[in-house]
């Protein structure tokens, strides 16, 4: 059984103006513990199929099933991780953002903050605990945000470039980092971006899309042991199938 | 931090002083009659008389007394409306068309009509400051409301925040800057309204109808003495409380720079 | 067709359902028809008020009461905050002073304007500038301190001279939040002005109308001159204000890219 199945999943944007197919029967699954990358051109759905598979957005078509069942809506077995810093309650401390979803299962102020605790600290970041994230950089903020995310358990992990705005250097560090929590968390994850070498750094399997309106194009195994060598030919030649998928017309 | 704030308020001694300086000076110059321009010692004796004998304390306390009443009964109204207004559609449809008609209207030209209704005194003072303080309440927490951040919302959901929680936890701590300006525009419209409406509408008591009282008797040094008072706790409440809540709140959360000056 | 109805009856709506309560209560309330008319009796009063020219030349005396004092308040405030914005001594001296002037409500000030300069037109021009001074002052102030110091090191650079600086660099660095100052004050000037013009017993003005519709109960009257108040300071709100605030934006748009 797989983890995560989308089915004919299809959406349009229905606006006054005009209508925007942004994605037309999109397949795929992903397998638990699998680490998926999704990516495409610019404007060619990718958002939009994350949304849909967090529950933020109902497809005009098709259905998503979930460990075999299927789901309609938002639900604690998904967390989700956005591009923009703006996630993270500004009135809470780093600590307490984490604990959000803790508070909202109900579970007891100690274990709240013993839980987040743990994780802020499995993102390096056990020292700010008590700092408002205005106070933190960038990409501390994001990662406090993957930590909040994980916090709470979730089965999925569902993430919108989540690094796309921070500099080379720090992202760099912050892929390596992310391996590393994928790996001792085991959790499945579904990782947009139009950074290819970065799909190929992170992805067991990458899902090109193309756009207009938006469709799985290819798939690509990447078979390589991790940690990665970016500067390996095997990597720069995953990196050239990929962006081959991309750049190829129908 | 501390050390450039004492010094502001140094700088800030000096400037009051020189100007205190300039207005004796003018005032034992002989131009004016010491009735239209006392001198600071007429000032200041005035006001000790006035704190002295009780007559002070009565008056700021009749005058904090309308403004609070006012006030308090115009945010919690205010904030409601607003929120409502935030959260649905049809609410906000409704109340909108009338704030923007109502929000205009001086209250102040309320005053002969409140009058007539509530007779001269306390009632009349009450409404006037409730009109004044109502509409920045309502306008500013309903643009607060509807300026919180989506992502905020998202990922609340994400997180399983329910309606309820969703409410007390995102979209009340979210919208706090734009409730904490609109308290504050509300709170310095309310002690326009009040001063004005004592002046016009009070009987006996309140430091507007002080002012408004000696007008008549040429005591310019008892109205000046008001007019500190008046400007000490406006002032007060400005600096002091609201200041105080937006740094301890939402400038502490980065939400909001404080402005000083 | 019905969907051009639609925004009409929505905007229309409120007014109704407030128009029928006020009515329900004229009739049934606890007050004589002297002190809260019903509906049809202000409609009838306006439209006699205004057919004899009567609400229309009140209208006309605060308006050109409100032009007079904003521009005076508008000239002085931003000559005054641009001083402070680039002279330490003046900055030193007047922004306590502004600062704590500020939030005493300008008001407070009619009964001593109303000694020094007698009753009238003078003293009501006069507060109402004063008034409106106030956050004029302040924002200019703020502007002026807020051009950032790289612009004036490049036109330096450039060989741009201190006339040059100030005319082709600090003002217009500063003209946002001159504009947000000018708004603020002309607001401020608006809601002070009504009560003004009924503390300084001008002959005419919409303050004065309504004051004077006290000594003979006229509520109808009352409610008819609230009415123009109402509608003159919507149209400031919707011409005026949000076309400075339209200004604003955009430039505080251009300034974030
Ligand atoms: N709220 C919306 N209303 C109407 N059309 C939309 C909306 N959001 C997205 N679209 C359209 O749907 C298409 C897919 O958008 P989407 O945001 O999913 O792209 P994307 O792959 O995430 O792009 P990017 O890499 O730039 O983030 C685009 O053509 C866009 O114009
Ligand atoms: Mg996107």
């Amino acid at each position: 059984m797989h983890q995560i199945e989308l089915r004919n999943i299809a959406l349009e944007y229905a606006s006054t103006e005009n209508h925007v197919t942004a994605l037309q029967d999109v397949s795929f699954s992903v397998e638990a513990s699998e680490f998926l990358c999704v990516v495409g051109q610019s404007g060619c759905g990718k958002t939009t199929m994350l949304n849909i598979v967090a529950g933020f957005l109902k497809p005009t078509k098709g259905e998503i099933l979930i460990g075999g069942k299927a789901v309609t809506g938002k639900g604690l077995d998904r967390g989700v991780v956005f591009q923009d810093f703006a996630q993270l309650f500004p009135w809470r401390t780093a600590q307490r953002n984490v604990e959000f979803g803790l508070e909202m299962k109900g579970i007891s102020k100690e274990e709240r903050a013993e839980i987040a605790l743990r994780f802020l600290k499995l993102v390096n970041l056990e020292k700010f605990a008590r700092s408002y994230p205005h106070e933190l950089s960038g990409g501390m903020q994001q990662r406090v945000a993957i930590a909040r995310a994980l916090a709470y358990n979730p089965a999925v992990l569902l993430m919108d470039e989540p690094f796309a705005a921070l500099d080379a250097l720090t992202r760099e560090e912050m892929q390596r980092f992310l391996v590393d929590v994928w790996r001792e968390t085991k959790k499945t994850v579904i990782y947009v971006t139009h950074n290819v070498a970065e799909a190929v750094y992170l992805a067991d399997r990458i899902i090109v899309f193309s756009p207009h309106p938006g469709t799985v194009k290819a798939q690509v195994k990447i078979a390589l042991p991790r940690p990665r060598d970016t500067l390996s030919v095997e990597f720069l030649n995953y990196q050239k199938e990929v962006v081959y998928h991309i750049v190829e017309r129908k | 931090m501390n050390r450039s704030r004492t010094r502001a308020a140094l700088g800030a001694l000096c400037s009051v002083g020189l100007a205190c300086l300039i207005w004796e000076g003018f005032a034992r110059s002989g131009l004016f009659a010491p009735a239209l321009a006392p001198s600071l010692t007429l000032i200041v004796s005035a006001l000790g008389r006035m704190v002295l004998s009780g007559a002070m304390l009565w008056h700021a306390l009749y005058t904090l007394y309308r403004v609070l009443f006012g006030f308090v009964l115009a945010s919690a109204v205010g904030v409601f409306i607003g929120i409502l207004m935030g959260r649905f559609r049809r609410v906000e449809r409704f109340f909108v068309p009338l704030v923007s008609v109502l929000m205009p209207i001086p209250s102040l030209a309320w005053v002969p009509v409140f009058i007539l209704w509530f007779g001269l005194g306390n009632a009349a003072t009450i409404a006037l400051v409730f009109y004044a303080a109502t509409f920045p309440a309502i306008f500013n927490t309903w643009t607060g409301v509807r300026s919180v951040n989506r992502l905020w919302i998202r990922s609340a959901e994400a997180m399983g925040a329910d309606e309820r929680a969703l409410f007390q936890k995102v979209v009340l701590p979210g919208s706090l800057p734009f409730v904490i300006a609109g308290l504050r525009q509300a709170f310095a419209r309310a002690w326009i309204a009040v001063v004005g409406g004592e002046m016009i509408a009070a009987t006996n008591w309140g430091l507007g109808w002080v002012i408004f009282d000696s007008k008549e008797f040429l005591n310019t040094d008892v109205m000046m003495a008001s007019l500190a008072v008046i400007g000490i706790i406006g002032f007060t409440f400005e600096r002091l409380i609201f200041q105080t809540i937006e740094q301890r709140t939402v400038s502490r959360w980065g939400m909001v720079k404080t402005v000083r000056g | 067709m019905r969907r051009a109805l639609i925004p009409f009856v929505e905007a229309v709506l409120p007014f109704v359902v407030v128009g029928i309560l006020w009515q329900a209560f004229a009739l049934l309330g606890p007050f004589p028809p002297r002190l809260f008319p019903g509906v049809e009796t202000i409609f009838s009063t306006f439209v006699r008020l205004v057919a004899k020219g009567i609400l229309p030349i009140h209208a006309l005396s605060t308006l050109l009461r409100l032009i007079l004092a904003f521009s005076l308040a508008g000239l002085l405030g931003v000559a005054l905050g641009i001083i402070m914005g680039r002279y330490r001594w003046a900055e030193d001296f007047f922004l306590p002073l502004t600062s704590i002037g500020n939030p005493i409500p300008g008001l407070a000030y009619a009964p001593l304007f109303v000694l020094w300069f007698g009753l009238g037109n003078l003293p009501a021009v006069l507060l109402v500038a004063f008034a409106a001074a106030f956050p004029i002052v302040l924002n200019t102030w703020t502007g002026v301190k807020a051009v950032k110091e790289i612009w004036i090191r490049a036109a330096q650079a450039m060989g741009a001279q201190d006339r040059q600086l100030f005319w082709k660099v600090v003002l217009p660095g500063a003209l946002p939040y001159v504009l947000t100052g000018l708004r603020l004050g002309l607001a401020r000037a608006w809601r002070v002005l009504v009560a003004v013009e009924m503390l300084t017993s001008v002959r005419l003005g919409l303050g004065w109308l309504i004051f004077g519709a006290r000594e003979f109960l006229n509520t109808d009257v009352m409610l008819a001159g609230i009415a123009v108040i109402g509608l003159v300071g919507f149209l400031l709100e919707k011409l005026v204000f949000q076309k400075l605030e339209q200004l604003t934006l955009v430039r505080w748009g251009m300034m974030e890219a």
